[in-house]
């Protein structure tokens, strides 16, 4: 199991730096000038661009800016932005932030998913079943920012429950309502992943020979199949895990959520190669971690799952 | 045995007693009869055994008495008593207490029938514990061990912390016998409980079954498709077709003298009875003087044999169309330390135009010489022959045209055919592979196949899932002689069949070698199917050969003790029969 779990990580680092590579050439091949644009309409000094090129390593070439940015990486540098913080503060301040609304999110997608997507299956073709498969569909349908706004106007402007902006600093109960937005869509699949997965197993062999038995259903249902149907169900959430780090820059946004999706987004358009790069480096790492964990629970799930030294 | 024999026998009311019996399956066709008006009784301790083909409605029967249909499926009418209780009218939750507790299960496919995620000590825990057979978690543990060691598993206190998995599929199935059995139930329901084990296995575990329903005087309601198996182990005999009943009684008497022609057709198709009386009659095969009842349609076993044997026997010396040399397979296993000799210095050689089978058990070895003789493989050691070829350094279009004379069939009708081409295309893809005529003349020869396995020419537009499993083996053979090869590899290619199906693959087969000249390599576990197909036998045994020699030999005189056992695992063994 040790063997195993080392082996995953020293397989994690080639696809470090692979990533990072990646995302730093593709960062340098952005069309447009970062430097230029951050003079907006004015007309640039080439003296302070000359300085600012300099001070950025714009001036060398691509592969030694590479190798300087990661030469500061593993020295805990992960450089500087165009406004002059180090990326590692930005990375302290929005990480937190995101990783909170992220794990409220996963938490209301998989408890309710699981719940409603159990007992569609169990009552497969009767009114719930119906009702939940044509929510979900409704839910998978609608862009996440429709969502987004009518909340934000449902339950911010007109019934006053929640606050419509999140901002610098908010409790964690603020980010309550962005989180149910953002795990609206996960939620609908997730009822659609645990119910298609409970019908399949309701149908097994074991289950029949579990009845034969002379079992009830009030064991049946939690014992032998709820814990088959969920390993596809934990799939799904691992990658969500990960979208739900990421991709949640529209939500952010619309909720002003200073995490990283929003953050992220600034620096793209900016050019700021080292930001962009720092942000998905670490994104990368979290999205090797959170795999890792969810084998790690395959096996706890299923015991035919074994690790090979 | 007789009544008298038998003391657990009282004359009062049957224990079980299915009258009139109708279910039903809702489908968008409106409701589809599986069993219309079946009845059957069965007393205290006596063993009765329903015998039919796939869709006649046997196990619908046999899941009906527990409530336990699958899908659809409803009880639409009749009764279903057991001590006198109609079963048919209990709640879910007086079937629960019915069930496990007063009547056992025991399902057809081990390796489906227990949860993979939970230990083999907690699936019988949570029997034992649901019937109220023992109270404390130490008491049911006791009893657990207790009960895994009647079915057959000795070291079963230190296997109870191990998983499905990690056990083979005979051991699995003696869990399943013995969670059926753990509560003493009146009655055990043993659907088709060994048509997914080896032969021997299959013995084995039946021999045990038999010993404990009948120590603790339990009923057994047997179900399976083998005639043969179900007059060895049951005292009476219940003939299903199309959802009814067509022949009950004494299993001896039904055997002997079968009155229904379904059930005659039956008796001539089961492979194990055809050997068995092949073998009961001393002359040899071609001398055998053996009419079979007009009624049969032609289907009948021994007289393709007796056929086969006449042919073989007229046609003249001929040379060696597979020559198979010292040939070995090592795998490589990760992790461990020794490999594993899959194949182990195997040598035979093959006639051109006759049939040889290679029997052994799942595990044997037989299934990877197969791959390596169509190159799917590559051996470590030794030489494969192909009309005098040695075929290792072939590449290329020399490795295209050795294998278009050389064409495999295998087991499964259903993984061995892709879904989403028609029959047709399925058929003439090898002609296109090998860039064989054109458009019409393609078209022209896939008809010529299918009325060659006696298929429709309207069944080239269909799909797969339209066939039946018997159909579908058909297509499989058409394919396999699409480019006409002189040698076809059969890997069990007719173990999935029911038996009537299978006999008339088998006659099919037969057949086209006579007409065709084809040499077979017949893979098979099943001995009994061996004596009405093939010339010579192999018999393998952990990867080695242990007995060679002609199909009459092996039969008359095995001399290995594993061949033997083969053998006796036949079944039918103890049963008179009327040739």
């Amino acid at each position: 199991m040790a063997g195993y779990i080392l082996r995953r990580l020293l397989q994690a680092i080639p696809v470090f730096i692979g990533t990072t590579f990646l995302i730093y050439f593709m960062v340098f091949a952005l069309p447009g000038d970062p430097i230029i644009a951050l003079f907006g309409d004015k007309t640039p000094n080439p003296a302070v661009v000359a300085q600012l090129r300099a001070q950025y390593h714009l001036d060398q070439p691509f592969v030694v800016q590479y190798l300087i940015y990661m030469g500061g990486i593993f020295r805990g540098d992960f450089g500087i932005s165009f406004s002059g913080q180090p990326v590692t503060e930005i990375l302290a301040r929005t990480f937190p932030v995101t990783l909170r609304l992220a794990v409220i999110a996963l938490l209301i997608e998989t408890i309710a998913g699981i719940l409603v997507g159990m007992v569609a299956g169990l009552r497969k073709g009767k009114l719930f079943d119906g009702t939940t498969l044509a929510i979900s569909l409704i839910l998978i349908s609608l862009p996440v920012f429709v969502i987004a706004f009518v909340a934000q106007f449902v339950f911010g402007v007109q019934l006053g429950w929640a606050r419509t902006t999140v901002g610098e600093g908010a409790p964690t109960i603020d980010l309550i309502l962005p989180a149910i937005v953002l795990a609206s869509i996960s939620f609908a699949q997730i009822v659609r992943l645990t119910r298609s997965s409970v019908i399949e197993t309701s149908s097994l062999d074991f289950v029949r020979t579990a009845y034969s038995k002379g079992l009830g259903r009030g064991r049946i249902i939690p014992v032998h199949i709820l814990r088959n149907s969920l390993i596809p169900v934990v799939t799904y959430l691992a990658t969500d895990f990960g979208v739900l780090l990421v991709g949640a820059t529209v939500t952010e946004g619309i909720f002003n959520v200073p995490g990283v999706g929003n953050t992220l987004y600034q620096a793209i358009i900016r050019g700021e190669g080292p930001t962009v790069v720092s942000f998905v480096t670490v994104m990368v790492l979290i999205y090797l971690l959170v795999n890792l964990a969810v084998d790690l629970l395959y096996g706890l799930l299923d015991p035919r799952i074994r690790y090979v030294k | 045995m007789s009544s008298v024999s038998n003391p657990r026998r009282d004359a009062g009311a049957p224990l079980l007693e299915i009258k009139n019996l109708q279910v039903g399956f809702q489908t968008q066709n409106g409701t589809v009869q599986a069993v219309r008006g079946a009845s059957l009784s069965l007393r205290a301790g006596e063993t009765l055994a329903i015998v039919g083909e796939s869709g006649s409605g046997k196990s619908t029967t046999a899941h009906a008495i527990i409530n336990l249909l699958p899908g659809s499926g409803r009880i639409t009418g009749g009764e279903i008593l057991f001590e006198g209780r109609d079963l048919a009218k209990l709640s879910q939750k007086e079937m629960e207490d019915v069930r496990g507790k007063l009547i056992g299960f025991v399902p057809q496919d081990p390796m489906s029938n227990l949860n993979p995620v939970w230990s083999i000590g907690f699936q019988v825990e949570e029997a034992i514990k649901a019937n109220g057979i023992a109270t404390g978690k130490r008491e049911i543990k006791k009893h657990a061990i207790e009960v895994l060691k009647e079915a057959g598993l000795g070291d079963a206190d230190k296997r109870l912390r191990q998983f499905p998995h990690q056990f083979s599929g005979g051991m699995r199935q003696r869990v399943l016998i013995g969670m059926g059995l753990s509560s003493r139930p009146k009655l055990l329901i043993a659907d088709e409980p060994t048509s997914a084990l080896d032969v021997t296995v299959q013995r084995t575990i039946l021999d045990n079954l038999d010993k404990l329903t009948r120590e603790i005087g339990t009923a057994l309601l047997f179900i399976t498709h083998d005639l043969g198996l179900a007059a060895e182990r049951a005292e009476h005999l219940v003939v299903m077709y199309k959802g009814q009943v067509v022949e009950s009684g004494p299993s001896r008497e039904i055997l002997q003298n079968p009155l229904h022609p379904y059930t005659q057709r039956l008796v001539a198709a089961a492979p194990s009875l055809a050997s068995r009386r092949i073998q009961s009659s001393s002359h040899s095969l071609g001398d055998l003087d053996y009419s079979a009842p007009r009624s049969v349609e032609g289907l009948d076993l021994i007289a393709a044999a007796e056929h086969r044997a006449e042919l073989q026997a007229e046609a003249p010396q001929r040379e060696d169309s597979i020559v198979v040399e010292n040939l070995t397979k090592v795998y490589k296993i990760r992790g461990a330390k020794g490999d594993f000799k899959a194949v182990d210095d195997v040598s035979f050689a093959i006639e051109r135009g006759t049939t040889t089978a290679l029997v052994g058990e799942s595990g044997s070895g037989k299934s990877t010489v197969a791959k390596m003789l169509l190159r799917l493989e590559d051996a470590t050691d030794g030489k494969i022959l192909i009309n005098g070829t040695d075929t290792a350094p072939l590449r290329g279009k020399e490795l295209l045209a050795l294998r278009r004379r050389m064409q495999p069939v295998f087991q499964d009708p259903y993984g061995s055919l892709d879904p989403l081409r028609n029959i047709g295309n399925t058929i003439g893809e090898p002609l296109v592979t090998h860039n064989i005529g054109d458009r019409t003349s393609r078209r022209e020869r896939v008809l010529e196949l299918l009325e060659q396995v006696s298929l429709p020419a309207t069944l080239s537009t269909r799909y797969p899932n339209e066939l039946s499993g018997g159909q579908r083996q058909r297509v499989a053979i058409a394919r396999a002689l699409a480019l006409k090869p002189d040698i076809v590899i059969l890997d069990e290619a007719v173990s999935a069949l029911d038996v009537l199906v299978q006999a008339q693959i088998l006659q099919l087969l037969s057949d086209l070698q006579g007409e065709l000249g084809l040499t077979y390599l017949f893979i098979t576990h099943d001995l009994a199917v061996v004596r009405v197909i093939a010339d010579n036998v192999c018999v393998m045994q952990r990867g080695r050969i242990v007995e060679k020699a002609s199909t009459d030999e092996v039969f008359d005189r095995p001399q290995m003790e594993y061949t033997k056992e083969l053998l006796n695992a036949i079944p039918g063994a103890g049963i008179a029969l009327g040739v």
